[in-house]
């Protein structure tokens, strides 16, 4: 005989659990995090390094690089003198919350005011899997195109700030604007946007500025 | 790729409530998905083949309940369909809209035996 058993179980049920364990972890030791996502080659690494130089004298930073293999990335932020911890993913387009409890040991948090998460590239999974961060941010950037909030409208809808980067190419790109700000707007509105370059700087201050606030409510409260 | 992970978690959950209901064997899965949940059912359906191998839920029939994205505009109350790139309000063409419905993604029920 068959009988239907009621579940009504949200499928990511899990993840969104242990998000919540790993926050109530970087709550414990007030360690503001920060979970970066973008698509592969839309600046993030250029963008956090630029980020952890301008603010390593204000705070005490560490990072957390997901890839898919390699170490470059964490390389690079140990080169730039912050702690790092690479996780690779072996293979999985994203970071979970399993990922990122499994490496918060590896991090001294009593001693880190700001942790930067470097996710791996991807605009579509790194939206279903929160890791527990204060701040999720998104990075687009002009050479992918203005499509990109119509196109990946999950990653746009999660997230506190947009930055878009690589604005020194706007002059190289039929990049439109409005249409971007728009698909944004819709998605996830009153969403804080900050066009920059993480090459040339332009545009760098308000997003730092922002972003301390954040930072300092959070740590000072 | 990334339908993998989902499939994992849908079995888990799928065996945790067939063991405790005491089934035989899974016949059937209800899931839910909203259209912004980014979920392709043949992947989903080709995972489940290889994992649900071998447990209580081998073969079970996945069904899936589509829930199309729907819009609510700020400004006038307008409730309305997503329609391609359209985001804005068909009826006041504003921008400050939410969406309500079309991001859910669970198990419903399980059929078992």
């Amino acid at each position: 005989m068959t009988t239907t058993v009621p579940v009504v179980e949200n499928i990511l049920g899990a993840n969104e659990r242990l998000a919540q364990t790993n926050r109530a972890r970087l709550d414990e030791t007030r360690t503001f995090t920060v979970n970066f996502m973008a698509s592969p080659g839309a600046g993030k690494t250029s963008l956090i390094l630029r980020t952890v130089a301008a603010l390593k004298d204000r705070y005490r930073l560490a990072g957390v690089d997901g890839d898919v293999a390699t170490t470059i990335d964490a390389d690079r932020m140990a080169a730039a003198g912050i702690p790092a911890v690479q996780i690779n993913t072996g293979g999985s387009c994203h970071l979970d919350a399993v990922m990122l409890q499994g490496a918060l040991p590896q991090i001294a948090l009593e001693d880190t005011d700001v942790l930067v998460i470097e996710n791996v590239g991807n605009l579509i999974c790194p939206a279903n899997f929160p890791l527990g961060a204060h701040l999720n941010i998104l990075i687009a950037s002009v050479p992918e195109g203005a499509d990109k909030p119509y196109k990946y409208p999950n990653m746009y809808r999660g997230v506190q700030a947009v930055i878009l980067n690589k604005t020194d190419l706007l002059p190289y790109f039929d990049f439109d604007m409005d249409y971007f700000r728009r698909g944004v707007e819709a998605l996830n509105p009153g969403l804080a946007f900050f066009p920059l370059s993480a090459k040339t700087g332009e545009g760098f201050d308000a997003w730092l500025s922002w972003l301390t606030s954040q930072a300092d409510a959070y740590l000072t409260p | 790729m990334h339908e993998l992970p989902f499939v994992e978690s849908i079995l888990k959950i799928t065996l945790e409530h067939a063991e405790k209901a005491n089934a035989q064997r899974v016949i059937a899965l209800d899931l839910v998905v909203g259209q912004m949940a980014s979920i392709v059912d043949d992947s989903v359906q080709f995972y489940w083949d290889i994992l649900s191998k071998d447990t209580l839920a081998e073969g079970a029939e996945l069904r899936f309940k589509r829930i199309p994205a729907v819009y609510r505009c700020w400004d006038c109350g307008h409730e309305y369909q997503l329609d391609g790139e359209h985001l804005e309000c068909p009826q006041c063409g504003s921008l400050r809209v939410q969406l309500i419905r079309g991001d859910e993604f669970r198990l419903e029920s399980i059929d078992i035996e």
